[in-house]
């Protein structure tokens, strides 16, 4: 029941070197802190309808300068939705979409909380809000067969961004489902303004078929008993936060991510790429830190993050416990639009020769000249394999099948079988820019590879042999041509 | 109907150590269909949608029928009866001299697959039923004799609708916890609802005792339907 220090911690903001360094050899001073009395019922004025919104869209920022009754109206929908490309899930939802409706509220605040469960369900759900005092959270009291609503109210005693989630038995099924969201109670004086606010929550999901194994996949619940998902994805689904819905901002907003962690196992390792945060609420709570790179986001639990856009470009959310971004689907984007700002980021500059041990390791050795053998086509497709095991899978993927809006496929890829000079060319220089293959955009970059021209050989005749490509062979005088 | 010889098993609030006694009944082989529960409620008037009073059937039971005596495209002839209240499932096994299975009967004989009696530990067995247990229902309900016929020869104890017993809200109170009056809520929700389980990985079990934990007496859902038991005479 503290009041929030957002103001006075702000303020210490510009003071953020120095109090580094002093803060080092005395105690930080501790903002004080008013006694915060819940209001009374005669304080509470009026009554509305709380407007909810569907991720990534957050609620305006609350005007009102007195507690209110709100009431808030949530439906419980039971629904088949995309998790990947070609790839359903029978996701039980807040509102329809995961993560569920987003709820703010103001600190004090009479919540009147209507959780609905359509006829159509087929069990009953009810809801824990993680900023509700009271047992449960206010589960046994939402208990809610299908075809029934149930009311129950809560007073909001804590300012801070907070998950809520379904609690019923098996708690972790109806949460593997998809059924958390956040709700933000926001302290009386309100947050700092910002120019956008988008709401972000990472989830695990279990399904019975692999990552990308195609059609309605079911809940595994063995995977999720060993904590072993085959999706990590933030708002849901694999690419909900790129492509065309990547997160929109313009250089020089300041943006604001409600973001939150509905698990059911994994912590989060919330970073953006190419972003610092200035300042994080950790854990959702009234603690800030500023000039934060990475911020930790338990299962069950949310931050706040704020930064400002210097630059445009694509910055990409991860979840930088790494693998999960690039092979599990942990990934978002904020495109921010705008002329650039060389002074703070010049783009690449130059490239030339890097000669690590001077130039004397360029001559050759003495003796006889190794000369290479010439391979046949199928030495050069098995060794092409392994050139593409270790330089080329991580990102395209140990079948070839890529990652749904980030890298594209080299499986019966119509733009590598329509030019063979320019699939040299990629692996040789790099790729950068928009493409589209097999009907899919992709604007991403594709570094070049420190790769010989043999092996460029080897790895597209590998490549061109298998997953129904068009079986060209590439010889390595092919390459030295393309790159003339 | 079928006749179950009975046995012994341990319910998922239950002790290893002490297994709850089955004795034998006779149990319908399907779940009562919507042209049987028609024909009941042409006898008994008070039964009807347009009659029953609201503390035996809430707004909506039968929502799904066209009329009192009109079942209607939504409710097939040999389609599970739903939408019906605990109150109209007694109501109507009693018509039949019949009566409700009690949750222990149910349970005992839904443990079962096509060939084994306890089929609870197979791990396809859980999976098939969570599934069921996963995907919203839409009407019209298949008809009965959808999901498989288990080794008592009883049709589609999992994967057609949820069904009513006699003690439905009995769930937490067995045992000793019989004591604790608010068990039966608290110990749905969160960790607590491992807490006392015979098996905490029984997920298909857990949803079962949510789901009649959920409801009352008067409710009446869309995939919420009954079939009746009946005692073997002495």
């Amino acid at each position: 029941m503290s009041k929030f220090g957002f103001i006075l911690y702000l303020q210490s903001l510009g003071f953020i070197v120095f109090g580094l360094l002093l803060m080092a050899c005395q105690p930080r001073e501790q903002p004080p802190v008013e006694a915060w009395e819940p209001p009374t019922l005669s304080q509470i004025r009026g009554e509305q309808v709380a407007e909810l919104t569907a991720p990534p869209e957050v609620p305006p920022a609350i005007d009102r300068d007195h507690p209110t009754k709100l009431i808030v109206n949530l439906e419980v929908q039971e629904k088949v939705m995309r998790m990947a490309d070609g790839v359903d899930y029978t996701f039980w939802t807040f509102g329809g979409t995961v993560p569920g409706s987003f709820i703010r509220v103001r600190h004090g605040d009479l919540v009147e909380f209507h959780l609905a469960n359509r006829s159509d369900s087929k069990v009953p759900h009810n809801i824990d809000l993680h900023a509700v005092t009271g047992p449960g959270g206010g589960a046994v009291s939402s208990f809610t067969p299908p075809g029934k609503e149930t009311v129950f109210s809560f007073q909001a005693l804590n300012p801070g961004l907070y998950i809520y989630h379904c609690a019923t038995a098996p708690v972790g099924m109806h949460i593997a489902n998809g059924m958390y969201g956040l709700i933000l109670v926001e302290p009386e004086e309100g947050l700092p303004p910002v120019d956008r606010e988008y709401y972000v929550v990472q989830g695990d999901f279990y399904t019975r078929g692999a990552y990308g194994d195609p059609g309605l996949q079911p809940f595994d619940m063995d995977k999720a008993l060993k904590e072993q998902p085959d999706y990590v994805v933030f708002n849901g689904s694999v690419g909900a936060l790129t492509g065309d819905k990547s997160l929109p901002a313009k250089k020089g907003e300041t943006l604001r991510l409600y973001v939150g962690n509905g698990g059911p196992n994994l912590v989060s390792s919330f970073h953006v790429i190419g972003e610092i945060f200035d300042t994080v609420w950790i854990e959702g709570g009234n603690a800030t830190n500023h000039n934060v790179q990475t911020t930790l986001v338990p299962a069950g639990g949310a931050a706040i993050v704020d930064f400002k856009v210097d630059v445009p470009g694509e910055f990409i959310i991860v979840d930088h416990s790494i693998f999960r971004a690039f092979n599990k689907g942990a990934l978002g984007k904020i495109e921010v639009q705008g002329s650039e700002e060389e002074i703070i980021y010049s783009g690449k500059q130059r490239e030339t020769v890097y000669l690590a041990e001077g130039s004397t390791s360029q001559s050759m050795p003495e003796g006889e000249p190794v000369e290479k053998p010439v391979l046949t086509a199928a030495q050069r497709i098995e060794q092409g394999k392994h050139v593409y095991k270790n330089n080329c899978a991580a990102c395209h993927m140990p079948d070839g099948t890529g990652v749904p809006n980030a890298f594209p496929p080299v499986a019966a890829s119509d733009y590598m079988n329509a030019d063979v000079e320019r699939s040299i060319l990629a692996v040789a220089r790099g790729l950068e820019g928009e493409i589209e293959v097999n009907g899919k955009t992709y604007n991403n970059v594709m570094p070049r590879l420190n790769l010989s021209q043999d092996d460029i050989a080897n790895v597209l005749s590998y490549l061109y042999s298998t997953w129904g490509n068009n079986g060209t062979e590439v010889t390595p005088e092919m390459v030295r041509d393309a790159l003339e | 109907m079928v006749m179950i010889s009975g046995g012994e098993y341990v319910p998922l609030y239950g002790n290893r150590e002490q297994p709850v006694q089955v004795a034998p009944f006779r149990l319908d082989v399907y779940p009562v269909t919507n042209a049987e529960f028609l024909t009941f409620v042409r006898d008994h008037k008070r039964w009807q949608k347009g009659q029953v009073p609201q503390l035996f059937a809430d707004q909506k039971y039968l929502i799904h029928w066209q009329g009192d005596l009109d079942t209607g495209g939504l409710a097939p002839d040999d389609a599970p009866v739903s939408n019906v209240s605990w109150f109209a499932a007694k109501a109507y096994c009693q018509s039949k001299a019949k009566r409700l299975p009690t949750l222990g009967e149910w349970e005992f004989v839904a443990r079962a697959n096509e060939t084994e009696v306890a089929a609870a530990d197979e791990d396809g067995f859980n999976k098939l039923i969570l599934n069921w247990y996963g995907i919203p229902t839409r009407l019209p309900l298949p008809n009965v004799g959808h999901s498989f016929r288990n080794v008592w020869g009883v049709w589609d104890m999992h994967g057609l609708v949820w069904e009513w017993v006699m003690d439905f809200n009995a769930v937490m109170m067995t045992g000793e916890s019989r004591k604790d009056a608010s068990g039966l809520d608290s110990q749905l929700f969160c960790a607590a609802g491992a807490i006392g389980s015979a098996d905490p990985n029984d997920y298909a079990a857990f949803m079962r005792y949510a789901m009649r934990g959920s409801v009352q007496a008067s409710y009446s859902g869309q995939n919420m339907g009954f079939r009746c038991a009946q005692d073997i005479a002495e």
